[in-house]
């Protein structure tokens, strides 16, 4: 069973949240000081309910308590004590049964799988089967990961959970079918992380040559790790060790071991792990395996006969019946997997041979009896499971095929392809699926990012545009405003329209977004009907035609003409289907929407007035008039009248945002900061602006600094500085630099537009001007092909604006400058 | 002087001639980037700084360098690439992408091309790229991809940026820009025009830079030859006049490139038998210049073009600028034969057309933008596209003027 996929194996998980991986602003909201072995059990719904079976670490207990009763003395680290729950904004009490068998899935025991590297933590083979129904395993989470998880607070709860989301698995139970999900998200988070990951090393091993090699490698690194994390390791030292395999000390190492015999111990309840797994960790037999052999017997042929499949190329098609008849017709991208997984099964066929222990043989065969009764006993669970299944596969390969060919030398590039496949990517239904469409994605970097290493650059990250904040101030009432709307018409089943308008730089689009996510999250928890969200933006896109496509691309993931597109999206907006999601759609940009018919418009505000439709409408754009202006009546009456303008922000909300921002870090002066947000709230009100002036004066600042480890304060001297260098007239610069005759020119073009009292004249008049001024200021005059390249030059500034040159002495001159601004340049010069 | 030096000279003197016109020629065409940036020492660290944090940090960033033609602005960029491509860490993690306004002429050529120098379109296979639209979204869709920490920089240049400023709707700006200001792979846009803004400050470095220009490099195989050299080179900057050329130049204009089409043409007058340059070289150079090119085209007319262009001058005279046609210019050049001339007689009616269509092929003379093909060759109106001043330059020049034409051109009215 596990070999249908090649060597991967899922586990269904439930999620548990550490107290230190909660946001430390949302800390508070639990009212007390979390007990230092309580878990919350997490509700949010973007992590990846399954994940590799070899992520899993060891079997803990998870109990669960009353809110108000006190936490045991229990004297065990091994056991967690469950009260709340905790949904990535709130903390709630919960209930037993909930924690216990879940909401849908009834496998009645769990197992927490954690990540790999592991701490050669060995669990006691025996006491997690008495337990049963509460039987877990502790997630131990990659230090890096950790890490990276509260470094990473202030981004937006999103982004949080997927960070925080490796540390906090839980199994429910263990299917040996194909599964990437949890190893995708690690592998993303180790891009950065300064540790060798684990599952790096097990590709490495699973080369028979340097199995020796590589295994003491990894136990070092292993070890030394675990030396690095002193909380861990006092954590590991609680649990027995375990007897070394006679051959292999390393064995104690590897992660999917421990979860393996602590699944044999559970046996009749859960879970086991695939053998293909294993024997891809390379993991010798561990001792402690009498329960299972004899009754694994009857299948141990069909095993032996598994590494002459391999060979064949059928062999994804007979293996995997979740895709039939997939591997023929698929690319070469398959082609390559499947080359390299039968490259990966002769490598085992090998190194199965080199070890020739019995109980090695036992432990290949346990999972068949077992997935048996996995089946008959997770019944209820197969719908789900089927579905998930035949998803993942696709995937997988995907990511075999870049990752799967390379030697154990290029490693750095099989992980740096990897974070593609985060889990994020699955939740989002737009992802479209055709099978030669190939996802493209920028290499990865083959180091990593160097950290901030003092308070400016730290303060600069934060203060970058791109940085999502954890929450928008000073936007609370548009917010609500939207909310409200938005809430009202997915919880009523209608739909409608709604105009957002405010110059650039004010949020309108961040406190959308805020919005949809807070949407997300009522839907994730029931509290309101669940919708789809779908955003177009109409800078992206080449033609406003090609909206409907990829609104209907993101839908239903269909790729359509969009003539053909919007005659389905037409038909599925009018037509009544029971139990329709509610779709908001967001269109930013909207006057790029704009055709001379103005179809595009008149249907996207013309289908939330069907009523089966369930639509609501979110359109942004610049000016506040928009529908007076360029809309024709029609149009402008079906978009209705629901408006909201955003205010440019005033000089304290600048201020504040900054702050909050900055988040305690003491990187600018208060003065400075004020002044700053005075000088753009008076120009414009633009936080992007705001923002990009801090960022340059804490550049400045530090080049200012004459110890470079410790720069001082942003102070009132460097934003003056980088507000000179943002506001400070790009043409008075430019005057001041020019050629002395290209200085002169520009006095003649202004002596001859007052004596013309035009604003244009001919270089011709203007050329007699500059001979005498020439003469005036005893330079020789200059030749006529002399004076029209000086003024080309000039048009090539756009200081002037001039005629196409073919004109000769003809064309007309003018000014790009005022008048006033040329002879202050030219004065103070 | 120079024959001394042929004598003492341990190489052939041509030789060395040859060697020391193709180095200076190679540092005259651009050919190699200076050792370092003179003159723009604090723009060279902010964009160093700049693009460093985005390869080494992760940071987004977009930065435009801005300056009139032949001020440095690629030189610039240059260099700092070169000195941020030595560091090893910089060296494995950026992408470039250059992109030129003249040669991506619009968003979808310009796409297909960063797709292709991102190698992106191995992701794709053979398969043929699609339409505009999906090779728009194929690349946001990658760009979206990455995030800041994991994904490699990746550096757009832009050369000609203004050019990308008329592209329709200018997508592939609004992106790129959206792109560095989100969550998305970390991207520097560096773009490069000449519109609107100076930041290179090159002024009193200029004459200096001259003789740095024209010094050789201590490794020139012929140590004698190369001290006489540089050392005529240092006499030649104190002299007066060529002092004053250059000067002039440089009141013209503070482009390089001009500069150093100014040096070649002085270089190119080393030969062996006057293996250095002097004074007179420079002051030639500077004629070649400076010299008007209309001017000169005027010396290659025939006495009776000369005479219409002169006529076309009186009229312009008075009627103020108004356009002419040909029987005006006609009747004027008989009054001016009728009064004074001597020496010149009438011509006929078509000869003083064929002249006339010369003059306008040769666009000194224009036909005025309104007037239509169809009126008659000989009342289409036209105007003239010499300043006085040209005009009478020429007249100085030209070879075996009539007395009462010259006269005539210089008399207040015709």
């Amino acid at each position: 069973m596990g070999d249908e996929s090649g060597q991967q194996k899922k586990a269904l998980v439930r999620w548990f949240i550490r107290a230190s991986e909660v946001p430390l602003s949302k800390r508070k909201l639990l009212g007390r000081d979390p007990h230092p072995q309580e878990i919350f059990y997490y509700k949010g719904r973007s992590c990846d309910d399954e994940v590799d079976a070899e992520s899993i670490i060891r079997p803990v207990q998870v109990l669960h308590l009353d809110a108000a009763a006190p936490f045991p003395e229990s004297c065990d680290e091994d056991t967690l004590f469950v009260k709340m729950s905790w949904d990535s904004k709130t903390f709630k009490a919960v209930t037993s049964d909930q924690v216990d068998s879940g909401s849908a899935d009834s496998a009645p025991s769990h197992l927490k799988p954690s990540l790999p590297p592991s701490p050669p933590c060995s669990p006691p083979a025996a006491a997690p089967a008495t337990q049963g129904p509460s039987c877990r395993v502790l997630p131990t989470p990659d230090p890096a990961v950790m890490r990276k998880a509260s470094c990473r607070e202030t981004w937006s709860s999103r982004s949080a959970m997927s960070a925080g989301k490796a540390g906090r698995m839980e199994a429910e139970s263990l299917h040996s079918a194909s599964k990437l999900s949890a190893s995708k998200c690690l592998s993303a988070k180790w891009t950065t992380a300064a540790r060798t990951p684990g599952i790096r090393k097990k590709l490495n091993m699973s080369s028979p040559q340097k199995l020796s090699v590589d295994q003491d490698v990894l136990d070092r690194l292993l070890n030394e790790e675990l030396e690095s994390e002193g909380t861990l390791a006092q954590r590991l030292s609680a649990s027995p060790p375990r007897a070394p395999p006679p051959h292999a000390p390393p064995s104690r190492l590897t992660p999917l071991k421990t979860a393996h015999s602590a699944a044999i111990a559970l046996k009749p309840l859960s879970v086991i792990v695939n053998r293909r797994t294993s024997s891809d960790v390379d993991s010798p037999p561990s001792p402690t395996r009498p329960s299972t052999p004899s009754r694994t017997r009857p299948v141990q042929t069909l095993q032996e006969k598994e590494p002459l499949l391999s060979d064949l190329p059928e062999l994804d098609g007979e293996n995997s019946p979740s895709l039939p008849s997939g591997a023929g017709p698929r690319t070469s991208k398959r082609m390559s997997a499947r080359l390299v997984s039968s490259r990966i099964r002769k490598q085992l066929n090998l190194l199965e041979n080199h070890l020739d222990s019995d109980s090695d043989r036992d432990d290949q065969d346990q999972f068949v009896p077992l997935r048996t009764e996995l089946q008959s006993s997770s019944e209820e669970d197969s719908g789900d499971e089927e579905d998930e299944e035949a998803g993942p596969p696709k995937r997988r390969r995907r990511g075999q095929g870049g990752g799967g060919p390379r030697t154990p030398r290029s490693r750095g590039q099989t992980v740096a392809r990897t974070p593609r496949k985060t889990p994020n990517r699955k939740a989002t239904p737009s992802t479209p699926r055709t099978p030669h469409r190939a996802t493209p994605s920028i290499p990865c970097r083959s180091l990593p990012a160097r950290r901030p290493a003092n308070i400016l650059e730290e303060a600069r990250i934060r203060l970058h545009v791109s940085a999502v904040p954890e929450s928008l101030p000073c936007r609370e009432a548009e917010f609500q405003d939207i909310y409200n709307f938005v809430e009202s018409k997915i919880i009523d089943g209608t739909g409608g329209c709604m105009y957002i308008s405010g110059v650039p730089g004010t949020g309108k689009t961040a406190t959308v977004h805020e919005v949809m996510r807070c949407l997300q999250h009522a839907a994730d928890v029931d509290e309101i009907p669940p919708f789809t969200f779908v955003e177009i933006n109409g800078m992206k896109m080449t033609d406003p035609h090609q909206s409907y496509v990829q609104i209907l691309q993101k839908l239903t993931g269909q790729k359509a003409t969009p003539d053909h597109a919007a005659a389905l999206l037409d038909k599925k907006f009018s037509s009544p289907t029971p139990r329709r999601e509610t779709t908001v759609l967001l269109v930013d940009e909207l006057d790029l929407l704009w055709t001379r018919k103005q179809n595009v418009m008149y249907n996207l505000f013309d289908w939330p007035t069907r009523r089966q439709a369930r639509l609501v409408v979110l359109t942004i754009a610049n000016t506040m008039d928009l529908p007076e202006r360029i809309m024709i009546n029609r149009v402008a009456s079906r978009l209705g009248l629901t408006r909201m303008s955003f205010q440019p922000y005033t000089f304290k909300q600048l201020q504040q945002i900054i702050t909050s921002r900055l988040d305690k870090l003491k990187a600018l002066d208060q003065d400075a900061l004020q002044l700053v947000s005075r000088k753009v709230a008076a120009l414009s009100g633009d936080a992007r602006r705001c923002l990009d002036i801090c960022r340059r004066a804490t550049e400045i600042c530090e080049h200012a600094a004459a110890d470079p480890s410790a720069p001082g304060l942003v102070g009132m001297s460097h934003v003056m500085e980088a507000l000179n260098e943002m506001f400070s007239s790009a043409y008075t610069t430019a005057i001041r630099s020019a050629s002395v005759q290209e200085q002169l020119f520009l006095r003649a073009v202004i002596a001859e537009f007052r004596r013309l009292g035009l604003e244009e004249a001919t270089f011709q008049q203007v050329f007699v001007q500059h001979q005498a001024l020439c003469r005036v200021e005893g330079l020789q005059p200059v030749s006529v092909s002399e004076g029209l390249s000086v003024c080309q030059r000039l048009g090539a500034c756009r200081l002037l604006l001039l005629e196409p040159s073919r004109l000769g002495i003809l064309q007309r001159v003018r000014l790009n400058v005022s008048q006033d601004d040329v002879l202050y340049a030219l004065k103070a010069d | 002087m120079s024959k001394r030096k042929v004598k003492d000279a341990h190489l052939p003197v041509g030789e060395c001639i040859t060697q020391l016109q193709k180095i200076l020629r190679e540092r005259l065409c651009n050919q190699q980037l200076p050792e370092k940036p003179e003159g723009v020492g604090a723009q060279h660290k902010h964009l160093l700084e700049l693009l460093r944090r985005t390869a080494v940090h992760g940071e987004s960033n977009s930065v435009l360098i801005v300056g009139p033609r032949g001020a440095g602005k690629t030189m610039l960029l240059k260099s700092v690439l070169r000195e941020l491509l030595e560091e090893k860490e910089v060296q494995k993690n950026l992408l470039q992408v250059q992109l030129n306004g003249l040669l991506q002429t619009d968003d979808r050529i310009a796409l297909k091309e960063i797709t292709r120098q991102l190698h992106l379109e191995n992701v794709v296979g053979d398969k043929v790229f699609g339409s505009f639209a999906e090779n728009l979204a194929f690349l946001l869709e990658a760009l979206k991809k990455g995030d800041r920490s994991s994904s490699r920089p990746v550096l757009f240049v832009l050369d000609e940026f203004d050019l990308f400023a008329h592209h329709k709707n200018q997508t592939l700006l609004y992106n790129l820009f959206d792109v560095s200001q989100s969550a998305q792979a970390p991207i520097a846009v560096v773009g490069l025009t000449c519109r609107l803004d100076v930041l290179e400050l090159l002024e009193k470095r200029y004459i200096e830079r001259v003789q740095t220009q024209l010094s050789l490099p201590q490794d020139f195989p012929d140590e004698k030859f190369a001290k006489d050299w540089n050392e005529s080179v240092k006499a030649l900057c104190e002299d007066k006049s060529v002092e004053e050329v250059l000067l002039r130049h440089f009141n013209c204009s503070r482009d390089f490139r001009s500069l150093h089409m100014f040096l070649m043409l002085c270089l190119s007058r080393v030969t062996v038998a006057k293996p250095v340059v002097k004074a007179a070289d420079v002051l030639e150079a500077g004629r070649l210049c400076f010299a008007d090119a209309k001017a000169d085209m005027l010396h290659g007319l025939s006495i009776l073009e000369l005479c219409l262009i002169i006529a076309m001058k009186h009229l312009n005279d008075v009627y103020e600028g108004e356009p002419f046609n040909l029987q005006m210019v006609h009747n004027e050049f008989k009054k001016f034969l009728q009064r004074k001339s001597n020496s010149m007689y009438n011509f006929e009616q078509p000869v003083v057309l064929k002249a006339f269509e010369h003059l306008q092929q040769l666009e000194l003379i224009r036909p005025v933008d309104g007037s239509s093909a169809k009126t008659q060759r000989e009342y289409q109106l036209m105007r003239l596209m010499l300043d006085n001043s040209q005009i009478m330059e020429a007249l100085q020049k030209y070879p075996q003027c009539p007395t009462d034409v010259k006269q005539w051109a210089m008399s207040a009215f015709g």
